[in-house]
């Protein structure tokens, strides 16, 4: 599948976001009022700017940007409706969440129902963006069972990892922030390291055979193709660069969470090295995800010569 | 609305008999010339007189070379593509907007072009390859089954039948209710044992394939031997005639450097 950097963008950023706004919702509904309204505004800036960011990003990828509304109208049948749907639903608790967390309005009873409906609000949104890929069978290597809990721990992983950073700027660094952080992109390395696996045993089910009919009377090759120039299907669809160097960028994405760890470790020590762990961990986020979209292999190849999909 | 309407009684589609296509690409091109002026229009094309063109069509005729068992040589077919007016087709339960819908009345799977927002998830969802994005209009396109020519009273009866099946100059292509088993496409299906295409999908494509007859005779698949010659006086006439005229062609070239292969493709 062609890897738009729009999509990678949107999905990263936003799922950033996301588990920070996610972790902030927790901080704040265990320990109540911010300790400083500098620190919980900026945090929830930085949270709500990324999935701001990602949400217009993947507007950017429309065809008609300007019609993106309706995308809030069938919600019953399609994923990409829902996710539509309850991102801009998050809005809601996480601003008033924001506003009684940070101490702008004197409302602490509240913090905590509005912490958790935000932090479920998170885990909602990121599990259906996660749905439209994981939702579609024409394409093996999302119609995985571990893509839905990749995209959550990746979600969890940046997040946290950008929670130590900010709290670390703000002098407002634990030991708890990292321990969360440690156990989360170990978690998430554990997941990607199974999805991988998962998707390279797999079978390719689907036969140029299957696909023409063709297998009822002989085994069939693609002789000539319907066009001369490339079409959409081969540009959407036909994306091979990354199947050369698969094992290679899958082997960064682990060395970066490896230094991300090591990072996150260090800040211990200095906590602003936190600050490198964040980005390790956004970088490894949007190589992962790159390959996510381009080691995918679409059913519709087959077609156009693939022989197994 | 995307989700689907219950299964409709009437099922319109194509039947495409891969026996008697020849490739000629007449669907192909009726159907661009058809739809960049009809439903949906205009079908457009992106630097069409460049180095590097393209652009949307609802149908594409693909070539594939089958190896039979036991047999030498294989044979080419030429393979129509287009939407297949799944029962259930996924590319329209993904679709954010409802833009992309299934009738009720009589299975066209349609996309609405004012309400499409180009986001291609339902592309993806396709397994066929039958959705082309329009880069100009930013929309989704798709095969209509010619919903604006088969409906339409200012046509002739015999006129309302998609385009492709009407330039078909092998009666390749056939139009009609898979929905009803008396109807002379579904009887078509059950004679010929036409199929689905990637059934174990399960999507439940309307339209049908019609799998290439076995071959007939020897023709095709045995390299036929030249006649030789008798030897006689005509033949040495021809012989001597050759040998002079392949020394004085190769003279005036000037090399020895045979050219003769250069002239393919």
């Amino acid at each position: 599948m062609h890897p738009a950097y729009s999509v990678i963008l949107f999905t990263t950023a936003s799922g950033a976001g996301y588990g920070l706004l996610a972790l902030l919702g927790l901080a704040g509904a265990s320990h109540g009022v911010a300790s400083s309204m500098g620190f919980a505004l900026t945090a929830i800036l930085i949270a709500s700017a990324l999935i701001t960011i990602g949400l217009l990003s993947s507007m950017l990828h429309l065809g008609r940007p300007e019609r993106a509304w309706r995308a809030f109208s069938q919600w019953r049948s399609s994923w990409l409706s829902r996710e539509g749907v309850a991102s801009v639903i998050t809005y809601a608790p996480a601003l008033a969440f924001a506003a009684a967390w940070s101490g702008l309005i004197g409302a602490p009873q509240l913090i905590a129902p509005l912490g958790l409906i935000t932090a479920v609000m998170c885990v909602v949104t990121v599990y259906c963006t996660a749905k439209i890929y994981s939702s579609l069978p024409t394409i093996r290597a999302w119609a995985q069972p571990l893509t839905g809990p990749v995209y959550l721990a990746f979600s969890l992983a940046t997040g946290a990892a950008l929670m130590t950073a900010i709290a670390a700027v703000f002098n407002r660094f634990q030991s708890f922030q990292v321990i969360v952080t440690v156990a989360s992109i170990i978690l998430l390395g554990i997941l990607k390291f199974f999805y991988w696996r998962a998707i390279d045993r797999g079978e390719k089910t689907h036969t140029i055979e299957a696909a023409t009919g063709l297998g009822r009377i002989g085994s069939v090759r693609q002789w000539e193709l319907p066009h001369t120039a490339i079409n959409f299907i081969q540009k959407e669809m036909g994306y091979a660069v990354a199947r050369k160097h698969a094992a290679a960028l899958r082997s960064l994405v682990f060395l970066l969470l490896a230094l991300a760890l090591l990072a996150v470790l260090a800040s211990l020590a200095a906590p602003l090295v936190s600050l490198i762990a964040a980005v390790l961990t956004l970088i490894a986020a949007v190589v992962e995800r790159w390959l996510f979209f381009a080691e995918a292999q679409h059913v519709s190849t087959l077609y156009y010569g693939e022989q197994r999909a | 609305m995307t989700s689907l309407p219950p299964p409709s009684a009437k099922k319109l589609g194509l039947v495409i008999d891969l026996d008697t296509c020849v490739g000629c690409q007449a669907c192909a091109t009726s159907c661009k010339e058809w739809n960049t002026q009809g439903y949906s229009a205009p079908l457009s094309d992106e630097n069409p007189y460049d180095a590097d063109p393209t652009g949307a069509w609802l149908n594409r005729v693909h070539g594939y070379e089958v190896k039979e068992p036991g047999l030498e040589q294989s044979r080419i077919v030429h393979f129509p593509r287009s939407c297949l007016h799944c029962e259930e087709p996924a590319c329209v339960t993904v679709c954010p907007t409802g833009a992309s819908y299934k009738r009720a009345e009589d299975g066209i799977v349609l996309v609405n072009p004012e309400t499409c927002i180009g986001c291609k998830l339902c592309s993806w969802a396709c397994p066929y390859g039958a959705r082309e994005y329009d880069d100009s209009h930013g929309v989704m396109k798709k095969c209509t089954l010619c919903v604006d020519r088969i409906y339409n009273e200012h046509f002739e009866p015999k006129d309302r039948i998609p385009a492709c099946v009407k330039a078909c100059p092998t009666g390749a292509r056939h139009f009609g209710d898979l929905g009803d088993p008396g109807s002379a496409v579904s009887l078509l299906v059950k004679e010929r044992e036409g199929y689905d295409l990637l059934p174990e999908m399960g999507f439940k494509p309307v339209n049908k394939y019609l799998p290439p007859r076995a071959r007939r005779d020897a023709t095709t698949m045995k390299p036929v031997e030249l006649p030789k010659g008798d030897g006689g006086a005509f033949d040495r006439l021809f012989a001597w005639a050759d040998q002079v005229l392949s020394r004085k062609m190769t003279a005036m070239r000037g090399d020895d450097t045979d050219y003769s292969g250069k002239l393919e493709g």
